[in-house]
């Protein structure tokens, strides 16, 4: 007796429950990884890298399955061994370095002896780790504003319109039955007619009865023919078009520009904390926006679009002037990014020196011109580690950071924060999120 | 049916497979196994599995159905990064020692190695499991599958009721203690009627605490636990009122820990009935493999022989075959210890030869079947009477030690060097057979430890003994990881001394006492 059973097209998963376990068991260096893998990589990789998810390493440390096992060195053993070439009784050798262990013949259980235990995350898994703690799904609804473009979509049917237009499927079908209604010959029943009436013409010496008939089967033909003459295969009454109206549709695509000064002031310390936070402003977008694009604006004394490398790592000298920034960004936006169909997002971190009086110019250029188009602007002030004074009051700080204050009591799209280590910048990003409903702080 | 009969056709002629064609393929080999080969088996289930599903499979220690722990999926997660990495080739089946038999094919396997693989797996492992004595006597064939359901099902209620957390820690210290959770000598002590009725009772609380307020529960509880302690009539030394010693630990903590509940207890039970079903595959690795081995391999040369199956099939398992039974010399880079496919077809092959062909040495060596016309008898015999241990001991002939060419290297801590002792000679196949076979005896291979005393009017301190063998020592890191877990599971401090197994003398002792208790005090 036998049986058998096709498990292919069982459900997939079965042992989900088991990962989430596992995940959750190392949650802890897991988290770690993802920390550190937004750190290293690059901004635009970050958004890239998460689709095929994330290659973590833990330490096999954390999940060790200990067990009462004998160790593979020391006491007295005798081993057997395959495969004697020349050895005799009595050969004497040294005990070779690393153990000349018994091998694998317990088939080593948990891989133990690498450094660490390799895994890839899944896209979901990985921005779920990434985003632990921030409430992402609410921050979208507060945060995408729709703006809306026109286009057209499909609205059913007419009876008029052009030829590349028809609808085939409708107009055959209401042909179909106009013909089954109407009586409509068939080609099959028109050619047994004629069969027949060939037939009965070729008898060479036809009765009377087959004369009669053979007339009636041509007057039949007649009226056939005459039918099929009338009720068309395709009659104007049988056609449908489609039809397309314009509409207002959604367009969700989203700009984000990176300011940043690049002034010798700006260290690599000062940069990893913005490229972290410029890191995840972009994932986030990326998740609530069918299309996103970033635009890298850095400036010293004057300002230029340049690539991420660049933004980055490429060194600059120079003083500090912030209204550069902003007028570079205005003009791209101008060029390239009309408002009505970009939702606009502004990133600026500085170290909050600036020049002369150009704090003024910031303010009014940000007021006037950039705040009434972006959806949201965030300013992130980075400020030296030892420096908590100023991280814990906010009515201190330099011209730029007390001119942005003032912009921010008109504009609830504009916020600003200061941070000094890159364990604030998730806190940070949570507040900058989660703030236009939970009213002003800060 | 005959070689040479004109209207035998080859079964399949293409790669394909299809379930009819498997079904024809089946009743093909199954006429010769039962009928020519005379196996024995259990009705065959064969389920066709993904690559994916094989490894789902893999990770649940091949069972079918498992409860879920972190540690299946941490294997999952490194089986599914090599076989990704192309570093690791899936098993063409995995074949499950239940009734009716389960055995998993892969789906990408050709006709050709579909039909190998019912040999081995549908027919060689299982007549296997189905008639060698350790199978019959320690492990439930029928019963698996509805324990395995029942697992899963009350952790997956304990998990919902206690919290992942709770059952995790539980899950955690019992899988440390696996290897220490069967028995290996005598035959687990059968549940008296009262324990059975307050298993029972135990499940059923479990079942309807939902319903009930949780002050039932605690004095069923109570008055189990009693029942469990002076079940073993009333004695005056708590030795003998613990059973000690015990050389089952999860056993021992199941029933007299002083801290677990009831749900803990049943959970402990779970691992260690799983461990102990799954006892008797460690201990016939080369028999199950060689009986396998063997079967398919005869399996597909007699379908040849009648012309069922074309050369190209042939030729096509056969290079499979010959993969499977490689076994790379001692200073090869691939040498991983003796192939148990190897080692366990070389031998069946060679028992069927000493039947056909005895030459003198077999005489003197194997009286009892050399020369044996019924060579199928005697191979039956053997799969069905012995163990790895048992069966290297009574049936590896000369001649394979010398087609092998076994030798024996001694291992001395004491000496700098180490000393080729045995080699393939006259003076030393009694001592390679013996050493071979000791290998493989898990008695040696495992650590012996045991339960011997735990004071539970006392300081409730649960002493274990290792007795140690040769002078080895356990793997010092995993001891002390190890008993944090059993104290976990006991509830209070836990010691083990480590004894040298011939003198009795202390050789060390290690405690969970904080603080100078963790290191071991080398005595």
């Amino acid at each position: 007796m036998h049986h058998f059973i096709d498990r292919r097209r069982n459900p997939k998963g079965k042992s989900l429950g088991n990962r989430q376990r596992f995940l959750r068991r190392t949650k802890g260096h897991v988290k770690e990884m993802v920390d550190k893998s937004v750190r290293e990589r690059s901004v635009k990789g970050g958004a890239e890298g998460p689709d095929t998810g994330e290659r973590v390493t833990i330490p096999v440390k954390g999940i060790k399955e200990p067990r009462l096992a004998q160790s593979p060195q020391g006491g007295f053993r005798q081993r057997v061994y395959p495969g004697n070439k020349d050895f005799v009784v009595g050969d004497r050798f040294k005990r070779p370095q690393g153990g000349a262990g018994q091998g694998g013949r317990e088939g080593s259980d948990s891989g133990e002896g690498e450094d660490g235990f390799s895994f890839n995350l899944t896209r979901e898994e990985y921005l779920q780790i990434l985003f632990d703690g921030l409430e992402l799904p609410d921050m979208i609804k507060k945060n995408t504003v729709e703006t809306e473009t026109i286009g057209t979509r499909r609205a059913g049917l007419t009876t008029a319109g052009t030829p590349n237009n028809l609808n085939l499927i409708r107009t055959m079908r209401n042909s179909l039955g106009r013909r089954i209604a109407l009586k409509r010959p068939s080609t099959r029943e028109f050619e047994e007619l004629e069969d027949r009436i060939l037939a009965l013409e070729a008898l060479d010496s036809p009765t009377a009865n087959e004369l009669q008939l053979l007339k009636d089967l041509q007057a039949e033909l007649e009226v056939l023919r005459r039918k099929r003459k009338v009720v068309g295969y395709i009659d104007p009454l049988d056609l449908r078009y489609d039809t397309h109206v314009p509409e207002k549709i959604r367009n969700s695509q989203a700009v984000v520009f990176c300011l940043m000064d690049v002034s010798g002031s700006m260290q690599e310390r000062e940069k990893d904390l913005a490229k972290r936070f410029f890191i995840l402003l972009n994932l986030f977008l990326e998740r609530a926006y069918e299309h996103s694009e970033i635009v890298f604006v850095r400036h010293t004394h004057h300002a230029q679009e340049v690539d991420e490398e660049t933004f980055f790592y490429a060194r600059e000298t120079g003083g500090t002037i912030v209204s550069t920034a902003l007028t570079e960004m205005e003009k791209i936006i101008e060029d390239r990014y009309p408002p009505d169909e970009w939702n606009i997002y502004g990133a600026q971190a500085s170290d909050g020196e600036n020049f002369g009086n150009d704090s003024a110019k910031c303010e009014a250029l940000l007021n006037s011109v950039l705040l009434p188009i972006c959806q949201y602007y965030a300013y992130v002030e980075i400020v030296p580690e030892s420096d908590t004074a100023l991280l814990n009051d906010p009515g201190a700080g330099g011209d730029l950071w007390h001119s942005y204050r003032r912009v921010k009591e008109h504009w609830p799209n504009f916020q600003m924060l200061r941070v000094s280590e890159p364990a604030h910048i998730y806190p940070m990003f949570r507040e900058l999120f989660a703030k236009r409903s939970a009213g002003d702080a800060a | 049916m005959t070689l040479d009969d004109p209207v035998t056709r080859p079964l399949f002629d293409g790669s394909d497979w299809t379930f009819e064609l498997m079904g024809t393929v089946h009743d093909a080999i199954e006429e010769i196994a039962l009928n020519d080969l005379g196996l024995d088996v259990y009705p065959n289930q064969i389920e066709i599995i993904s690559a994916e599903q094989m490894l789902d499979a893999y990770s649940c220690v091949g069972l079918p159905l498992m409860y879920q722990h972190w540690s299946f999926g941490k294997h999952f997660v490194r089986d599914e990064t090599y076989y990704r990495k192309g570093m690791m080739g899936l098993a063409y089946e995995i074949v499950i020692n239940s009734n009716p038999c389960i055995s998993y094919n892969m789906e990408e396997n050709t006709m050709a190695m579909q039909t190998l693989v019912m040999a081995h797996a549908a027919f060689g492992h299982n007549h296997f499991f189905k008639n060698n004595y350790l199978f019959q006597d320690w492990t439930d064939a029928a019963g698996i599958h509805d324990y395995l359901a029942f697992a899963k099902n009350f952790i997956a209620d304990c998990e919902e009721r206690y919290g992942l957390d709770e059952v995790e820690r539980v899950l955690d210290a019992a899988h440390a203690l696996r290897d220490q959770g069967v028995f290996r000598y005598g035959r687990p002590p059968k549940p008296t009627a009262e324990e059975l009725q307050a298993m029972q009772r135990q499940r059923e609380g479990h079942e309807s605490q939902r319903s009930v307020l949780d002050l039932w529960t605690d004095a069923t509880l109570g008055e189990t636990r009693e029942e469990v302690s002076v079940e073993d009539r009333a004695i005056s030394s708590r030795q003998s009122a613990l059973n000690l010693p015990q050389e089952n630990l999860l056993y021992f903590l199941e029933k007299h820990s002083p801290v677990l509940e009831a749900w803990q207890r049943e959970i402990l039970r779970i691992v260690r009935y799983l461990a102990q079903y799954l006892y008797p595959q460690k201990q016939t690795k080369v028999m199950n493999e060689g009986c396998a081995t063997f079967s398919h391999y005869y399996i597909i040369h007699r379908l040849y022989e009648k012309g069922l199956i074309t050369q190209g099939a042939l030729m096509e398992m056969m290079h499979s075959h010959t993969n499977v039974i490689m076994q790379p010399e001692f200073d090869d880079p691939r040498f991983s210890g003796l192939n148990p496919y190897a080692l366990g077809f070389a031998m069946m092959m060679d028992i069927r030869r000493i039947c056909e062909n005895p030459t003198e040495e077999d005489r003197d060596w194997f009286p009892e079947f050399a020369g044996n016309p019924d060579w199928k008898s005697v191979l039956l015999q053997a799969w069905a009477n012995y163990r790895d241990e048992s069966f290297i001991l009574q049936f590896l002939s000369p001649k394979l030690m010398r087609d092998f060419k076994l030798f024996v290297i001694t291992d001395d801590a004491k000496s700098p060097e180490l000393v080729v002792s045995q080699i393939h000679n006259r003076q030393g196949y009694r001592e390679i057979r013996r050493l071979l076979a000791k290998s493989y005896d898990l008695a040696y291979q495992e650590p012996d430890i045991q339960v011997t005393d735990a004071d539970l009017k006392g300081d409730r301190e649960l002493k274990l003994t290792h007795q140690m063998l040769d002078g080895i020592d356990l793997v010092d890191a995993d001891r002390a990881e190890v008993l944090k877990h059993i104290k976990a599971l006991w509830g209070y401090e836990v010691s083990m001394t480590g004894v040298n197994r011939e003198t009795g003398a202390k050789v060390y002792s290690v405690s969970t006492r904080a603080p100078e208790g963790m290191d071991p005090e080398k005595a």
